[in-house]
This record gives structure tokens, C-alpha cells and sequence, in this order.
């Protein structure tokens, strides 16, 4: 099916179980412990073997040498694979940098080996007795120092965008804003690390693991291995959180692999958390320069934002200007993104990229901007909202209510209220509120899905869709329930499964919309197959309470299956509606802090975020994903920081304790309110990504409410206490 | 982790003894932070010494007015105590802002004390450290420096020592109560057991081989108001940036320990006679000589904020 014309009414419209608050139907399996992840498959008969990996020491260079004497003659080793012993490999598509094979090292905890032993302590152990002989090469990792260097991307990756005269409306502007913002590396930091279990049966392998993207792993795994894609059978069906940082194949499949082929057992391979950050990817830092002007009244007549990043030879640019081209009206205007090569570990998607750090500096700025028109900052972004596509006004919105969110949001914050600039104080704290824009681009990808009817009535949905933790289970099932008008607990739901039909899969929050409506796509077969085994006039069929009915003709569907069942399976695929409709997501953020007047420490007091992000196919689990954006957001506004080593190019904060997350205690009560809304022109689910919308521009009301409570304006982060005690009062 | 051996001691003096004749033996009590560090090879120990099962898990009133506090007393336990929780409430604070509740039920009050620095370069074997690998260098000078020690440092470590419990030990005047492979025993002051680093900070305490901790003893209280204030990047189960352990009299003078910025919990007792005068006056002394990185000289100011909400607090 395509999707090439806006939605009409349809099945999912009546709303009898999409739409409706239900419980996670995987939530008992991962309560009781029953959701097996990857690297717990176990099977009493199969004889497992695990792998450790080894990881380079150095952060360039190449390997001379590798010395495994004495690992492989350590007690239980049963193999020891080199990357020198594999030798150099074809890179997997959506790879930077090579995960294993060949004498170079690009980064720090590059996989170097894979030590397979009869237990996972045997392998640790012998890990830690692989030798390596380097030449080290010198590197850069500094991205303030490159930025002179910074060279323009080739045009496949946009970087500049330009509308009018920016230079000659700024100077001339009546009120105007120059500002640089940094934002740090940050890590995914998923609770379950990469782990992946291979088996070999002849030249064919099957692989558990933890992917976001089932087909993507599986044919940059066929490239890496140097096999056939359809000897490889991927299973991925829970996945502990990914964020970005398992969209790609990591190396934990491929040592697994290539550990399994050379003990000739299946192998168990985890990365070790310290992998995590230094041998996967993150989110690449950024240098952000903003320029508004506007005249008194508060319109904007020149906005620019520029961005530095950096990544290996070949990556790509954290694209931190693109929601600038969409967000507020503005005839002069231009964005520019440059790239420096760093030799850090690979930067790539961490969730919401470009978006998240880009409204971490562009939400300051409208703040800082909004002050000095002397508007409230709300009022300023309605002044400047925009209902079409700035840069090419042609194309409007399919569905755009910024202005709504900001107001809602206003009234149920308890907006009104806000202090003048560093003037409330309780006890020992200062208290500041502060506001951000959320915006997020909503994007979809073609998604299968097959759809089975059998004998009992009951429907099972096969695709190979990941469930992240977002909920993909529970809302395929309300999708196929209300369309083929059976309850839930009629519907089995099997996902994460290369045998099944490509999906979406999980990332950029195209998850939902798109998986949903493959299933709509599916289902719509499934039900004309069983209408045409009815004589029915599929047109005219009505499915509801377990029945198909026709005129007054009805057939239970447990007999329309009849003994053999019925089948449907389709792929939705979309036209240009997203070409001809700029679709994008949005809400409000507020938040309450307190900041210590001694010690500037920094703790959120209440946060509400107002989303209007299409039809809301499950309200817990939507809520779900907000509340955990929120924290995200909180996270990287105030700790969240991968601290780079700029002499031996590593980030040297590489465990749980010392790159800080939020814990329980630092997030306090949380709120979310879902606009009532709809949006026909993104799917036939008439729903809209919501997963990473929750993380835009959380920061930067964060941010904006240290400066109320405070008056210290911070541009860099994260906002940590040594970033403000200097503008603090004298307290000794 | 490299292979080890396993006995569970059947004395105080069979454990000192087993530890002494055996230089790559170590004791094991929690483990919450020893077997973190043989995972990653940082420690290796051939043989391990469980001294859980040695009856040093009590906490006993001393016949001259204080506690004694067996070595293997759970710090869940020493914080929720009572006469620790009326008489020596800057204990039970500082234990409770220290790790997790999971952890605190494994770790013990020994234990504690000879936890080992959070340095992340410590804790990467690829990187040069001194106290890993005594000549090797330092990599915190001039690198990720932020968490580290802004006095008593030296040209070869930064390190701070990462524990709660001990600021509040030292403030206390605690005594750490020995016994040696030879069956003899000793008091050590608090205030001695921990080193600076120096030129070997790999050495962070005075004990010999095979020296085993049996108990920590406190004076009598001291009474006064008992803040422990911690200051962190979040709010829970992270280090120190800065903490202090503070005991103050209703006339202000009193008592200040410090966490967060030395290589071990530092109390400058001849500054504390300036504490009536306030927080500037006081921390100008505790951090004379002050050596900060660029990265954590916010630290040096941090303290006298710090101990001036402290000392406000207790006026209060």
C-alpha cells in the first residue's frame, strides 16, 4: 500500500482500542523476568562459549604486532581471534569506523580480539593476557582547537541553507542577539549494553542480539562477515534501551561470529560498559553560533545558526541547525554546519540528533533574544510562529500547533507566577521557571508487517519491528485489534525477527507511525482476503466483536479462517505528502528549579511538557516515552557530560559512576499533556512520532530557569555548580 | 579477574597471620569495592581472606563514654544505630550520603576506610598512573581533573580519597584499632591512618602487611550541632565534588573535616580556632597551600561556600 493522499475515515477512527490507556502486554514477561535479552538466550542443551573482547589502547595508529601465546594457553580458552588474524574487512554501510579486521586503529577501544573461553571469567581473564605492539600515530580530539579547520560537508548532508539578505537585516536590525553555545559529547548510556550470541549451523548464522534495526544489522553483518545476507538469521525480539546507539552493527555481533566460527560453538558476547562509550558511537559535541534580530515589537528579520562537529574520516555532521530552518518566521536567514575530523570514537544518531543539542542552544538564545525585546518569552515565540516553511514558504504544515502547547502549558504551569529575574528565594534556594520550545521532525520508512488469522479466531502479527522499551508490542496489537474489530487479548504479536517483513524498525521516532501503519497495511489485506472468501464486498465488510459482517450476512472470523487460516501481508509504502507538507512535531516545555545559593547546585522542582505530536495511539506508553525524554533532557542539562582526554584521545569518563544520569532523586514530579489532535497527512494512523520530541528543548527550559532563579546565564553545557557560583551571592 | 584462592579465617589472629605470609593475599569483607578492581586487574590477589564470619560485626559502649564499632559492622547498620544516630548524628549523615542503599548493606565500616580512589584513570589499565603502577606517571595532571585533590597533593597523584564515612571519622576523633601478624595490637589516630601521596601513592595507608582492622573507636560525644553536607553534580550516588563533616558549638567554635579534595579526609585543626570569624576566614586555612587544576579550582571556592551554608545552618 502507499500512503499517497491525505487520510480519510477508516477503521482505526473508531477508537475502541487505539487510543486507549492499555497496560504494556510484554509488561508481565519483564517484570517476572521472563523477556529473554539477547545475551540470556539460554538453551540447557547447547553447549555456549563466551567471548571477551579486547579493545585498542591507543587512540590511532596501527598494530605492528599481536602476542596471544599467552592468552590462548590460559585455563578454558578455546580461541583467540585477532583483528590481524581476520584481516581488513568491507565496512557495513552505516559504519564509520571498522569494527574489527585490519591493523588499523581509528579510536580508543577499537576491537582488537576476541578471547573465547569455556566460561565468561576464563575469558576475561585470558582478555586481559592479549599483547598488542603499536605505532602510534598522532591524532586530533580537540574540537575548539580544529575548528579553524573545519571544511564544508559534501552537499548530500545539506549543510547550508541561506533565505534573503541575513547579513544586511541583521545589521540593520533594531535589537539583536550574537551568541556561541556548546554542548559536550554525550553517551546513549542504555541500561543493557551490546551483547550478541552467534551460532553457526554450516555456512549458516544465527545471531541474538540487541538491535534497533533488524535489516540494516543484518546486511552490514552479511557485508562484515563476507556472507550471504540470506544466511543470516537475526532475532532481536527485547531490547534493554538503544537510543541511537544500536541502530548500527556494533562489534559485539561480529566478534561473535567470527568467536563462534573458531571455537565452532556458539558464542556469548557482551561488551563491557566501558565499550559502551569508547568502542560504540555517542553524540558528538558541538560549537553553535546563533545571530538574531528583530525589530521592537518582537518580529524576527534575520536569524543564522552555525554549527561545528566533529568525526572520524568519512562520518557525518551533527546536524544541530535543523530545526532552526523550520521553527520561527524570519525572512533573512541562513544556517551553515561544518565538520572537523577528530579521531574520538565514532559520532552518530543518539536519540533526537541534530534537534536535541541544536534547541539546546537555539532555546537560550529565543530566551536571551526575548528579554532583550523586553517580551515574555512565550509571547515571543507566538509572535513568531509560522505556519508554512520558512525557507520555502510553498509548503505549509500538515499540522502545527506550537502556539496551543506554549498556552496550555502557560495556564497549567502556573505560568503567570514566574519571578523576576533572581528574585524568589525559599530558605536556601533560589527559584527560577523557565520555558523551551520542543520541536521534532516526523519522519517514516516503508514498514511490513504479515498478519495471520487462524481457526481460533486469533490474529498474530509477525514483522521484524524492535520494541525499544517504547511500547511497539502493545500499540501492533491495538492496531491489529481494531482493525480486524477483535479485542486485545485476541491479537499475539511476534516482532524482531529477520524471517519476519522488514519493518521501519526502531529510531528518528518513525517507530510507531510507521510500524502501525504497515500493519494497517497488512490488516487491510488480510481483511479483503477474508471478505473475498465470504463473497462479501470488502468495501462494505464491517469487522467488530470477533465478527465480519455484510448486509445481513455475519460470520464469526474464527470460521472465516476456516481449518487452513487466512493470511495478509503488505508493506506501506509513502508518497511525496511529506515533500509537499512539512510534518513535524511539537510541544511546551516548563520546568521549576531551585538552584542552592552556596553551593549552586542545581535541583528540577517540576517539569510539564505539552505535546501535540498527531493522534496518540496509547497514552501510557506515549507518556512513558516523554517522562524518560524529560529525564534525558535533565540529564544533559545538568551532569551529562563524556569528558574527552584531548592528549590521548579517549573519554575518560567511561563507566556509570563517572558519566552521570540522573537518578530517582534528581527527577521530581513530572507531567505530560497529549494535544488533542490529529494529523491526516502523515499515515492512515493519522499519528506522528512522539519518542525524542520529549528530549528537544528540555534542556533549554532548564537552562532559561537557572538564569530566572539565578540571573547567571550559562551557554555551555552541562550547567554544572562551578559554571555559577561565581555570579551566586556572597554567602561567607 | 585472574584466578584466586578462597579461606574463610577462623581468628582475628589467623587472619593477620595468613595475610602476612602471603604479600599477594587481601582480605575480603563487602567486596563492593575490591572485586570491582580485580575485575579490571587493578587489583590482583591470588588468595582471599573472607574475614565476615569473625564476630566483628557489634557495636559495644567503651568504658570511657564512646563506642567501639567492630570493623565489619555494616554501614547501614553504623548509620541507623541509635546512640550513633543521637550521639554521633555526623556519622549516620555521612553514611547515608554515600552510595547506594544496596551498597551500604555490603560495606563495612574497615572496609570503608580502605576503599580505594575513583580517579578514572586509576581505573583504565591502558593509562599511566602511579598508584596502579607505582613510576608510570600521572595522567589526571593535565587531563580529566575536574573530581580530584586541590591539597596535599603532589607532582605524582591527584587522587582524592572517595569516602563519606571517614570525613565524618576524622571530625570525630575516631581511633582505628589494629592487630598485627604478630598478635600485637594498636590504635591508630584517624588522623594518621591515611598518607598523602607523595612519591608513592600507591601506599595510601600506615598499615603493615598483614595488619588487619578490627575495629573503629570513638571518643566520647563531643555534643554540638552534626552537619554533613555533600556537595555533588546530582543528587544521589555520586562522589563528592566537596563535602564537609562539621561539629558546632552554639558559642561557633567547633570542628570541620573536609571530603572531596585531598588523598585522604582533611581537617586543618589549627584552622578550625577560626571558624567563630566565618566560613572565609576558616577555609583560608584549611586550604593553605591549596594546588588546584584548572579544571577543579571552582573547588577552592566551593569549600568556603559550602562551609559557609554549614555554619549558617547551625547557627540556625
Amino acid at each position: 500500500m502507499k500512503f499517497e493522499t491525505p487520510a480519510t475515515t477508516n477503521p482505526i477512527d473508531r477508537l475502541k482500542v487505539i487510543g486507549q490507556p492499555i497496560h504494556r502486554i510484554d509488561g508481565e514477561l519483564k517484570t517476572t523476568g521472563r523477556a529473554m535479552y539477547a545475551y540470556e538466550w539460554h538453551d540447557p542443551n547447547t553447549p555456549y562459549a563466551y567471548g571477551y573482547p579486547v579493545g585498542a589502547a591507543i587512540a590511532k595508529g596501527r598494530i605492528n604486532a599481536m602476542d596471544v601465546t599467552a592468552a590462548k594457553s590460559a585455563p578454558g580458552v578455546l580461541a583467540v581471534v585477532t583483528t590481524l588474524d581476520v584481516g581488513k574487512r568491507k565496512k557495513g554501510k552505516f559504519n564509520t569506523a571498522n569494527l574489527f579486521g585490519g591493523d588499523e586503529v581509528q579510536h580508543y577501544h577499537q576491537a582488537i580480539a576476541v578471547v573465547v573461553a569455556e566460561t565468561f571469567e576464563e575469558a576475561r581473564a585470558a582478555a586481559a593476557l592479549v599483547k598488542a605492539d603499536y605505532a602510534e600515530e598522532r591524532g586530533t580530539f580537540d574540537l575548539s582547537a580544529e575548528r579553524r579547520a573545519a571544511k564544508k560537508p559534501d552537499e548530500s548532508q545539506e549543510p547550508d541553507t541561506a533565505v534573503g539578505d541575513f547579513e544586511a537585516a541583521f545589521r540593520s536590525a533594531s535589537v539583536t542577539l550574537d551568541q556561541s553555545y556548546t554542548t559536550p559529547d554525550q553517551s546513549h548510556a542504555m541500561m543493557e549494553p551490546h551483547a550478541s550470541i552467534a551460532a553457526w549451523n554450516g555456512d549458516e548464522v544465527t545471531v541474538w542480539t540487541s538491535s534497533q534495526m533488524i535489516d540494516w544489522w543484518r546486511s552490514d553483518l552479511a557485508t562484515t562477515l563476507g556472507v550471504d545476507k540470506g544466511k543470516i538469521h537475526l532475532m532481536s525480539p527485547f531490547i534493554g534501551g538503544g537510543f541511537g546507539g544500536k541502530l548500527f552493527l556494533r562489534a559485539d555481533a561480529v566478534l561473535a561470529a567470527f568467536g563462534a566460527k573458531a571455537a565452532n560453538r556458539p558464542v556469548k558476547v557482551a561488551l563491557p560498559r566501558p565499550f559502551v562509550i569508547n568502542n560504540t558511537t555517542h553524540r558528538p559535541a558541538t560549537i553553535q553560533r546563533i545571530r538574531i534580530g528583530a525589530e521592537r515589537n518582537g518580529k524576527i528579520t534575520a536569524i543564522a545558526h552555525e554549527s561545528w562537529s566533529g568525526d572520524l574520516p568519512g562520518g557525518g555532521l551533527e546536524t544541530a541547525v535543523n530545526q532552526t530552518r523550520l521553527l520561527y518566521a524570519g525572512a533573512n536567514r541562513m544556517t551553515a554546519m561544518r565538520l572537523v575530523t577528530l579521531d574520538l570514537p565514532e559520532g552518530n544518531a543518539m536519540r533526537a540528533p541534530g534537534e536535541a543539542p541544536g534547541l539546546m542552544a537555539l532555546e537560550i538564545a529565543i530566551d536571551e533574544m526575548a528579554e532583550r525585546v523586553g517580551m515574555d518569552p512565550i509571547e515571543f515565540r507566538i509572535v513568531n510562529d509560522t505556519q508554512v516553511d520558512p525557507e520555502k514558504p510553498e509548503r505549509p504544515f500538515s499540522h502545527r500547533d506550537l502556539i496551543g502547547c506554549l498556552k496550555l502549558g502557560a495556564d497549567r504551569f502556573g505560568w503567570s507566577n514566574r519571578p523576576k529575574v533572581g528574585s524568589r528565594r525559599e530558605g536556601d534556594w533560589l527559584i527560577g521557571m523557565g520555558v523551551a520550545a520542543a520541536f521534532r521532525n516526523n519522519l517514516v520508512l516503508p514498514s511490513g508487517a504479515r498478519v495471520k488469522l487462524d481457526r481460533q479466531g486469533v490474529v498474530t502479527v509477525e514483522t521484524d519491528m524492535t520494541d525499544i522499551g517504547t511500547g511497539s508490542y502493545t500499540i501492533i496489537a491495538q492496531t491489529a485489534a481494531e482493525m480486524m474489530g477483535v479485542g486485545i487479548d485476541k491479537v499475539a504479536v511476534q516482532l524482531g525477527d529477520s524471517r519476519f517483513p522488514v519493518s521501519a524498525g526502531s529510531g528518528g521516532q518513525f517507530g510507531a507511525n510507521s510500524s502501525t501503519s504497515g500493519v494497517y497495511a497488512a490488516c487491510i489485506k488480510l481483511r479483503d482476503a477474508i471478505a473475498q472468501k465470504l463473497g462479501f464486498n470488502s468495501g462494505d465488510a464491517v469487522f467488530e466483536n470477533g465478527i465480519v459482517r455484510s448486509g445481513n450476512r455475519s460470520v464469526p472470523l474464527a470460521e472465516a479462517a476456516g481449518p487452513g487460516g487466512l493470511v495478509g501481508e503488505d508493506t506501506m509504502e509513502w508518497g511525496d505528502l511529506a515533500k509537499t507538507h512539512q510534518q513535524s512535531t511539537f510541544g511546551a516545555h516548563f520546568v521549576e528549579v531551585g538552584v542552592d545559593v552556596a553551593t549552586g547546585e542545581t535541583r528540577i522542582r517540576r517539569m510539564l511538557t505539552v505535546c501535540a505530536a498527531g493522534r496518540i495511539l496509547n497514552p501510557i506508553t506515549a507518556r512513558s516515552q516523554v517522562i524518560g525524554a524529560m529525564t534525558m533532557g535533565a540529564g544533559g542539562a545538568l551532569s551529562e557530560e563524556l569528558a574527552v582526554d584531548t592528549r590521548r584521545g579517549f573519554f575518560v569518563n567511561h563507566d556509570l559512576a563517572g558519566y552521570e544520569v540522573p537518578v530517582h532523586a534528581d527527577i521530581p514530579h513530572q507531567e505530560v499533556v497529549f494535544m488533542a489532535e490529529t494529523d491526516p497527512m502523515s499515515s492512515p494512523m493519522k499519528a506522528k512520532g512522539v519518542g525524542e520530541l520529549g528530549l528537544c528543548g528540555v534542556a533549554a527550559a532548564i537552562t532559561n530557569a537557572i538564569y530566572n532563579a539565578t540571573g547567571v546565564r550559562v551557554r555551555h553545557y552541562p550547567i554544572t555548580l562551578d559554571k555559577l557560583i561565581g555570579g551566586l551571592p556572597d554567602v561567607a | 579477574m585472574r584466578a584466586f584462592t578462597y579461606e574463610r579465617a577462623s581468628s582475628v589472629e589467623a587472619a593477620a597471620k595468613a595475610a602476612a605470609s602471603n604479600p599477594e593475599a587481601k582480605f575480603i569483607a563487602g567486596g563492593t569495592n575490591l572485586l570491582d578492581l580485580m575485575k579490571l586487574e587493578i587489583e590482583t590477589p591470588t588468595h582471599l581472606i573472607d574475614v565476615n564470619g569473625l564476630g566483628l560485626d557489634k557495636i559495644e559502649a567503651t568504658p570511657e563514654g564512646g563506642l567501639r564499632i567492630g570493623a565489619l559492622v555494616r554501614n547501614t547498620d553504623l548509620a541507623a544505630h541509635e546512640t550513633v544516630r543521637r550521639d554521633y548524628g555526623l556519622l549516620s549523615r555521612a553514611l547515608v550520603a554515600g552510595a547506594s542503599g544496596q551498597l551500604r548493606n555490603r560495606a563495612t565500616t574497615a572496609g570503608n576506610l580502605l576503599q580505594r580512589t575513583r580517579c578514572p584513570y586509576f581505573y583504565d589499565p591502558n593509562q599511566p598512573c602511579n598508584k596502579r603502577q607505582p613510576g608510570s606517571g600521572c595522567s589526571a595532571i593535565g587531563g580529566f581533573s575536574r573530581q580530584h585533590a586541590v591539597v596535599g597533593v603532589s607532582d605524582a597523584c591527584i587522587a582524592t580519597h572517595p569516602s563519606d564515612m571517614a570525613i565524618a571519622m576524622r571530625a570525630l576523633d575516631a581511633t582505628v584499632e589494629t592487630v598485627k601478624a604478630d598478635g600485637s595490637r594498636r590504635a591508630i589516630p584517624i588522623a594518621d591512618f591515611h598518607r598523602l601521596p607523595g612519591d608513592t601513592p600507591h601506599i595510601e595507608t600506615v598499615l603493615e602487611r598483614g595488619e588487619f582492622i578490627t575495629a573503629v573507636l570513638l571518643p566520647s560525644p563531643v555534643g554540638g550541632k552534626h552537619i554533613y553536607r555533600k556537595v555533588r553534580d546530582r543528587a544521589s550516588y555520586a562522589f563528592a565534588l566537596v563535602s564537609i563533616g562539621a561539629i558546632i558549638h552554639p558559642d561557633g567554635t567547633g570542628r570541620v573535616a573536609v571530603g572531596g579534595i585531598a588523598h585522604k579526609p582533611w581537617r586543618v585543626e589549627a584552622a578550625e580556632a577560626e571558624l567563630p570569624k566565618g566560613a572565609r576566614a576558616a577555609a583560608r586555612g584549611i586550604l593553605a597551600d591549596a594546588r588546584p587544576t584548572e579544571q577543579n579550582r571552582f573547588k577552592v571556592d566551593l569549600v568556603e561556600r559550602a562551609l559557609g551554608a554549614v555554619l549558617s545552618e547551625a547557627r540556625g
